[in-house]
């Protein structure tokens, strides 16, 4: 049996608590003790008062993970009631102004309150320490913090739909000047406005923590070419996140300033001619969107890249093989961080404003890296032993989903499509591909895969196949049909549209499209009830996985580890649990076989 | 540590020469200006890093052989429960709705976020809990 050594044991203190290594190995045995896992907070409040007051990052991330899965649901019943008025031309089950409202709403409460939050918030927040060997993240009381300022943003921007006007309706990019006070008036775009600031604070909190837990609270041993794919993608999404978000929550003063302080930031409004020109200290709506997307193009890539980490720890655990080109798919997820902060005004082509070529260029790059990626996906389940259990599916179904999303991004990425499909359900279709085969697909992946460490228990996989099925037909049922009434000139967020122009049978189909996937997240309530009610356990490794998180109990307990085996490889686990077929080592980061001690 | 300081200094150099490119080819300022703000990200805390590498050697992480029993003593202080976070939050909650339904809510907000600051720092100090 390998030797197991000495766990970072936690100290019950009352005050001042600090964690200790014990100097020695703890013991032998393959199971963590299972005493004390209750730290101090087995001596810590219970009930609400235990959920108020936790900084354990456990807590702290299925917080995050509950929250952002009731946004998804909140906006996904938007989303059903989009598609409902686009079933016939004139629909009257919405006024124009409520459409604006809900298609607004919709894409902020996925893409900032959803997408986002439930990957580095939620799993990250979870599974990062526990895949390093950590206790807990880097500043448990500013994680906890950001948590709370991502409630007070969520319930913020709900509050838009109880105020009078209603909630914001500008689209979830806020153009100027549409997003200014003489547009937009009313409390509803004020309070999207506070609350993306709220949530735009929590995020970058959230990035901090990342970061310095993972640049300062690894095992021994967990050198950084060890760390598990996963890990190294929410590293550089927390460094995109330090990029990105406080170029945005600047930007959200200003137009905050614009709206109610007198300021002309992002508007033309009280420009003087000088000599025939514009004076310097003439406002400008393209601002706005080069601020903007220098957070939106980026953080397209934060809400990709954890889920594409996902992808990379489900897919070798089902295939019962290491990941191929383990740095390979390190230096891509740099590269396509890297790139993703220099492509911003791709989303500008239009406004005859931007560069084109340059950011033509680097965006087609974009897409060396992303091959990189799915070349490695493939070679990763190439000749392996494939199992096809629930979050297997999601894996596939996600490869499948990202990479239509991923070609029709290569096509936009050349100005003379853009031009002609830019603003149509055409570029609506893109972003749902991509969005929803990395947020959706993975990230239900990721749920299925750590949801047992998490509660110990296991969900169906009866109903996540079914979930996964109903999810995969209703996503082609729903997209599809977007791309070619995109490209039949049917533009985005409009409510009603000419009735001859044949676009109404592509439109009821991707309304039956959306209904199906509603039921899939039936069936997904449903198996979390299920599982609940009459729990399966789980063991500490139901999958037989690979990564250190799978050591410790399920659930783990507080400061996670009693014990932590030695760490050779990136699949610590693996190891220890299969000393007959140890990871072989790759590079000169790698320590030789001969040297992991096996009793 | 090193290798996490040179990933920040290539981000930096990464961002720098993109930002040169772009400057002389398309001499648009706001955009520039974004991407040498991405450089000195990744500079400062990249130069930071590697100085503290220079000064420390490897740590038992960076250490491909390191057993975990070298990483014996203390790992780090860890804050226990506490009500803080949640006073702030709801201080800082409180004072952005100010800016949209009337500023009443400030005289509820920065009280808030004025003890929980307080009570954070008297915390960390006496090292107590909630």
């Amino acid at each position: 049996m390998t030797d197991v050594i000495a766990p970072p044991s936690p100290v019950i203190e009352t005050e001042a608590p600090e964690l200790h290594l014990p100097p020695e190995s703890g013991g032998h045995d393959h199971t963590p003790h299972g005493h004390d896992h209750g730290g101090h907070e087995a001596h810590g409040p219970s009930g609400i008062l235990k959920w108020l007051t936790s900084t354990d990052h456990k807590v702290i991330g299925l917080s995050y993970m509950i929250t952002s899965i009731v946004m998804f649901y909140l906006a996904g019943i938007m989303a059903l009631l989009i598609r409902l008025q686009l079933t016939s031309p004139h629909s009257s089950l919405l006024t124009f102004g409520q459409y604006n409202e809900l298609f607004t709403m919709h894409g902020s409460l996925m893409l900032y309150l959803f997408a986002g939050p439930f990957a580095f918030g939620g799993l990250a927040n979870f599974i990062v320490p526990l895949q390093i060997g950590a206790p807990d993240m880097a500043f448990p009381r500013l994680n906890a913090l950001s948590y709370w300022l991502y409630l007070g943003g969520s319930i913020t921007m709900l509050m838009g739909f109880l105020v009078a006007g209603g909630a914001a309706s500008f689209g979830w990019v806020a153009y100027a000047p549409l997003s200014s006070a003489t547009s937009s008036p009313g409390a509803g775009g004020d309070l999207w406005i506070m609350a993306l600031a709220l949530t735009g604070f929590s995020a970058i909190f959230t990035g901090v923590n990342l970061v310095g837990t993972i640049f300062y609270l690894r095992a021994p041993g967990m050198t950084m070419f060890r760390m598990p794919i996963f890990t190294w993608n929410m590293l550089v999404t927390g460094i995109l996140i330090l990029i990105a978000f406080p170029v945005l929550t600047a930007a959200l003063i200003m137009l905050f300033a614009d709206r109610h302080f007198g300021t002309h930031i992002y508007t033309a409004v009280g420009c003087h001619l000088v000599s025939g020109a514009t004076t310097a200290s003439c406002g400008s709506p393209l601002l706005w969107q080069n601020l903007f997307w220098f957070f939106g193009h980026p953080e397209v890539y934060i809400l990709a890249l954890p889920f594409f980490g996902i992808v990379t720890e489900v897919l070798p655990v089902f295939s019962r093989k290491p990941v191929f080109g383990y740095k390979g798919m390190v230096f891509a997820t740099m590269g396509i961080a890297a790139l993703s902060t220099g492509v911003w005004a791709h989303h500008m082509f239009t406004t005859g404003a931007v560069l084109l070529p340059f950011f033509s260029f680097l965006s087609l790059l974009i897409a060396v890296p992303t091959g990189i990626k799915f070349f490695n996906w493939i070679g990763t389940m190439w000749r392996g032993q494939l199992k096809f259990n629930t979050p297997m599916l999601f894996c596939i179904g996600f490869l499948f989903a990202f990479l239509m999303g991923g070609v029709t991004g290569i096509m936009l990425a050349a100005p003379p499509i853009d031009f002609a499909t830019h603003d149509t359900y055409f570029v609506v279709a893109h972003f749902h591909q991509v969005l929803f085969g990395t947020a959706v697909f993975a990230g239900f992946a990721g749920l299925y895969y750590w949801y047992p460490k998490m509660f110990g228990r296991m969900l169906r996989d009866s109903l996540g196949k079914w979930h996964f099925w109903l999810m995969f037909i209703g996503f082609w049922v729903t997209f599809m049909p977007q791309y070619v009434v995109g490209l039949l000139g049917m533009p985005r967020r409009v409510a009603s549209y000419p009735s001859d122009l044949g676009w109404q049978s592509y439109n009821i189909v991707s309304t039956v499209g959306a209904f199906i996937i509603a039921a899939s997240f039936a069936v997904l309530l449903a198996n979390f009830v299920i599982s609940w009610r009459n729990p399966i356990p789980a063991g500490n490794n139901p999958w037989d996985a690979h990564t250190l998180e799978w050591f410790t109990t399920s659930p783990p307990p507080h400061h996670n580890y009693t014990h932590l085996p030695p760490i050779r490889s990136e699949r610590p686990t693996w190891d220890y649990n299969h000393p007959d077929d140890l990871t072989v080592p790759h590079g000169k980061d790698a320590h030789p076989k001969a040297k992991v001690t096996s009793a | 540590m090193k290798l996490e300081a040179m990933f920040l200094l290539f981000l930096g150099a990464f961002f720098g020469l993109v930002g040169l490119v772009y400057w002389f080819w398309s001499y648009e300022d706001g955009g520039t200006m974004m991407l040498a703000g991405t450089a000195a990200l990744g500079f400062l805390p990249g130069s930071y890093y590697y100085f503290w590498h220079r000064r420390m050697g490897k740590r038992v992480e960076d250490r491909d052989d390191a057993s975990i029993e070298e990483g014996a003593g203390v790992i780090e202080s860890f804050p226990s429960t506490s009500i803080w976070p949640f006073v702030l939050g709801m201080g800082a909650f409180l004072t952005v709705l100010s800016l949209v339904f009337g500023i009443w809510l400030i005289f509820l907000g920065i009280p808030l976020i004025l003890s929980a600051l307080t009570g954070v720092t008297a915390e960390s100090r006496r090292g107590g809990h909630v």
